[in-house]
């Protein structure tokens, strides 16, 4: 989850979590039995997610939870990794994004869910989302919220300059051209120099940059469709067509909300954030699905997202294997995370439904949104993989695409650059690259 | 020690009386010591012991694949050989030869103003220029790096009011500027106090005298006063050279804003940092640790020399 919080987000969370905490006395339900209340530790960043916490406790009595919030992201990795090198201090249920799921597995931090049945669950996840959690058999965390991408725009934008909403890569090209010959101080869209971006661009586009074995490691992020996805950007900002500032900044923000780009290449908990940084423009912006290579493809790919793992370091891995899946996977907290922290479902059940898929917004003049994204979720391309040490991987990205962005280097340049800088790496942390 | 009143309890025999010193020297050699326990431990705590386990881990190699292997001293000799580092260093040399001229003479500039008596609400001035130093150093970086964007940051908005170009302070030839900025901003005033409290110290019958013999107020600063401050001058100069190299907060805060520039190599306790948060190489970014210190020591312990045989050698 890309999502940053809001203050007010947190003066929320800090209240409202506890208001409505234990008013109903418990109802006689199956825990494990014997002992006293088996107390579990969950570090999360979802904004109000203590209202589910409290949901659990209701439902499960024997089980206590003590909700922390750690920080969102690499803080939270940061501080988790810590506690796993040390040995002791980690929490039972753990926040982590898909992304760093293989960078955790990789120090053995995670439990095997599927030892605790999390694989009954399992046909009612997306099946990327699924996917992306487990190794064969093995359950590594639960979906909790996704990011399938999609395309916001600025219909007014496009009003004004007779831009077509781009159904291909090849259209949104010309559809820059057209704007900026129209007025050169709107840019189509921005290039964004994040891992997490340009990583779904890669992914829609077919880029296979890891394939991990146990600690075999093929890596390819200059393979052809990645180096296309390159040089398709690099002729964009060479050409000045795209704006090139750095993405979720001030200044960045400032220029979503005022009308410098026409468009943003984003993920389905972009819709929410925009609204939530630009509300300037709102009424103006609509969603269309992302453009795609080919005519005719409907391609998409996933950028952020999260799920909830199990550490190692949890004394009732079978208890904390519960609540993960009853967090995300109970119909009623599924609905409260969807509706009240606004997390794009990874739950079939509710992406089906026609309460979320007919939702309005009035930032995007009524439109139903999430009907976009839900068919993006549908379409997004399977068999992904990601690198044991992804943090190392995104921070080489940012650093490199920006330099690009600032035209230091060439982006085909960047990608065989990439691709050396974390082959070396690889084979420094002693896996065998192939 | 005597007091009135009290009886003399000197014994008669000799061999006690010395026996009895004996015992009073040593008590009077530890009972400092004692003093100086709760101190002793937290140093040992908190600076000894993290010191002595960072140099433990820093001879070791631990991979992602593999665990952990003894290397004794392959982390410093890669860290020896690491350009990205050493660029680092050289980075911050650079900044250093012109920031901290620029902020110490400044501070120095501040201080004999204030020191002269010539401005009106001086304790107003001396809190004005010594207010940035109580804004922390992560929120001054926030604000500066709010105060350079490059297309909605106020100079930028005044020079396009003003129909001038507005120069990009993110870019990778403006950044260094852009920090040294920002330092100085920060630390002028902290200098500034050093340094006015060096001058305050100073005999009024100096001065005197050198008025009494017609020295104007400009005399008396270059010829008498500098020359007295001359050691808290190099004092806060040791300090800015060992702020230099640990230079941290300041990039760690712009590098959202200008990704391609600050690297995660830009300063060297952000490529310690980047090597044991980002990329997990503990050992290395240990040795790399240790290393930046014996670059401080060397910085430092060279100035100095280079300042004492200056004094030594002047007539």
């Amino acid at each position: 989850m890309r999502r940053s919080l809001t203050r007010r987000d947190f003066l929320k969370m800090s209240g409202v979590g506890l208001a409505g905490a234990g008013l109903l006395g418990s109802a006689a339900c199956g825990g494990s039995g014997g002992g006293g209340p088996v107390e579990l530790t969950f570090w999360s960043w979802v904004p109000d997610i203590n209202n589910e916490v409290k949901l659990f406790e209701k439902a499960n009595p024997d089980i206590k939870i003590k909700y922390v919030n750690a920080g969102q992201g690499g803080d939270e990795y940061t501080k988790l990794r810590t506690a796993i090198k040390s040995g002791s201090g980690a929490p039972d249920v753990v926040q982590i994004e898909f992304q760093y799921i293989e960078t955790f597995k990789q120090l053995d931090a995670l439990v095997d869910l599927s030892e605790y049945g999390a694989n009954d669950v399992k046909d009612d996840f997306a099946a990327w989302t699924w996917e992306q959690v487990s190794d064969g058999s093995s359950v590594y965390a639960i979906p909790q919220d996704s990011g399938p991408m999609g395309l916001l725009y600025r219909q007014d934008i496009f009003d004004q300059y007779g831009l077509t909403v781009p159904e291909t890569w090849a259209d949104f090209e010309e559809q820059a051209r057209k704007l900026n010959q129209a007025n050169p101080d709107i840019y189509m869209a921005d290039f964004l120099a994040d891992g997490g971006w340009f990583n779904g661009l890669m992914w829609q586009a077919g880029a296979r940059p890891f394939e991990v074995s146990g600690n075999k490691l093929s890596i390819n992020m200059n393979d052809p469709a990645a180096v296309k996805v390159a040089e398709y950007w690099g002729n964009l900002v060479e050409e000045g067509l795209v704006g090139t500032k750095p993405p979720f900044t001030n200044e960045w923000y400032t220029a979503l909300s005022n009308g410098t780009y026409a468009s943003w290449i984003t993920a389905a908990w972009g819709p929410v954030f925009l609204a939530g940084i630009a509300g300037k423009s709102k009424g103006k912006w609509r969603a269309a699905p992302l453009p795609q290579w080919s005519a005719g493809d409907n391609v998409s790919a996933n950028w952020g997202g999260s799920t909830s793992a199990v550490t190692n370091q949890s004394e009732y891995p079978e208890e904390a294997t519960e609540f993960a899946i009853w967090l995300n996977h109970n119909s009623e907290s599924a609905k409260m995370l969807a509706e009240k922290s606004f997390l794009f479902p990874t739950l079939d059940s509710l992406l089906q439904s026609d309460d979320f898929k007919n939702q309005t917004d009035p930032f995007y003049g009524g439109q139903k949104v999430n009907s976009v994204f839900i068919e993006a979720s549908e379409n997004v391309d399977k068999g992904f993989e990601w690198s044991p040490f992804q943090d190392y991987v995104y921070t080489q990205m940012q650093e490199q695409l920006q330099a690009a962005a600032d035209g230091k280097v060439s982006f085909p340049q960047v990608m065989d650059d990439l691709d050396s800088n974390i082959t070396n790496y690889a084979k420094d942390q002693g896996f065998k690259v192939q | 020690m005597k007091q009135e009143g009290q009886p003399e309890t000197a014994p008669p025999v000799g061999s006690q009386q010395s026996a009895l010193a004996r015992r009073k020297r040593l008590r009077q050699i530890i009972i400092p010591y004692v003093f100086l326990v709760p101190f002793l431990i937290l140093f040992a705590l908190f600076l000894v012991l993290p010191l002595a386990y960072a140099f433990w881990i820093s001879i070791f190699e631990e991979r992602l694949v593999g665990g952990s292997t003894f290397v004794g001293a392959d982390n410093y000799l890669h860290a020896l050989r690491d350009g990205a580092f050493w660029n680092s260093v050289r980075r911050m040399v650079t900044f250093g030869v012109f920031q901290i001229p620029v902020m110490l003479g400044l501070a120095l500039v501040f201080a004999l103003v204030l020191d002269s008596g010539l401005v009106w609400f001086r304790s107003v001035f001396r809190l004005g220029f010594f207010l940035p130093y109580a804004v922390p150093s992560v929120v001054a970086a926030l604000i500066w790096g709010y105060l350079y964007g490059p297309t909605f940051g106020p100079f930028t908005q005044l020079a396009e009011y003003l129909g001038v170009p507005s120069p990009n302070f993110l870019s990778e030839s403006l950044m260094l500027g852009s920090i040294a900025n920002i330092v100085t901003w920060e630390f002028v005033g902290y200098n500034m106090i050093i340094l006015y409290a060096a001058l305050q110290a100073i005999p009024a019958e100096l001065r005197d005298a050198g008025a009494v013999d017609g020295a104007r107020s400009w005399q008396i600063a270059l010829y008498i006063k500098i020359p007295l401050i001359v050691p808290a001058l190099l004092l806060t100069c040791i300090f800015s050279i060992i702020g230099t190299l640990q230079l941290f907060n300041e990039p760690s805060i712009l590098q959202p804003l200008a990704r391609g520039v600050i690297i995660q190599s830009y300063t060297p306790n952000l490529y310690a940092y980047g090597l044991a948060f980002t990329n997990q190489e503990y050992n290395y970014s240990a040795a790399v640790s240790f290393v930046i210190g014996a670059v401080v020591v060397v910085g430092s312990y060279a100035f100095m020399l280079a300042t004492n045989r200056g004094r030594i050698s002047r007539p």
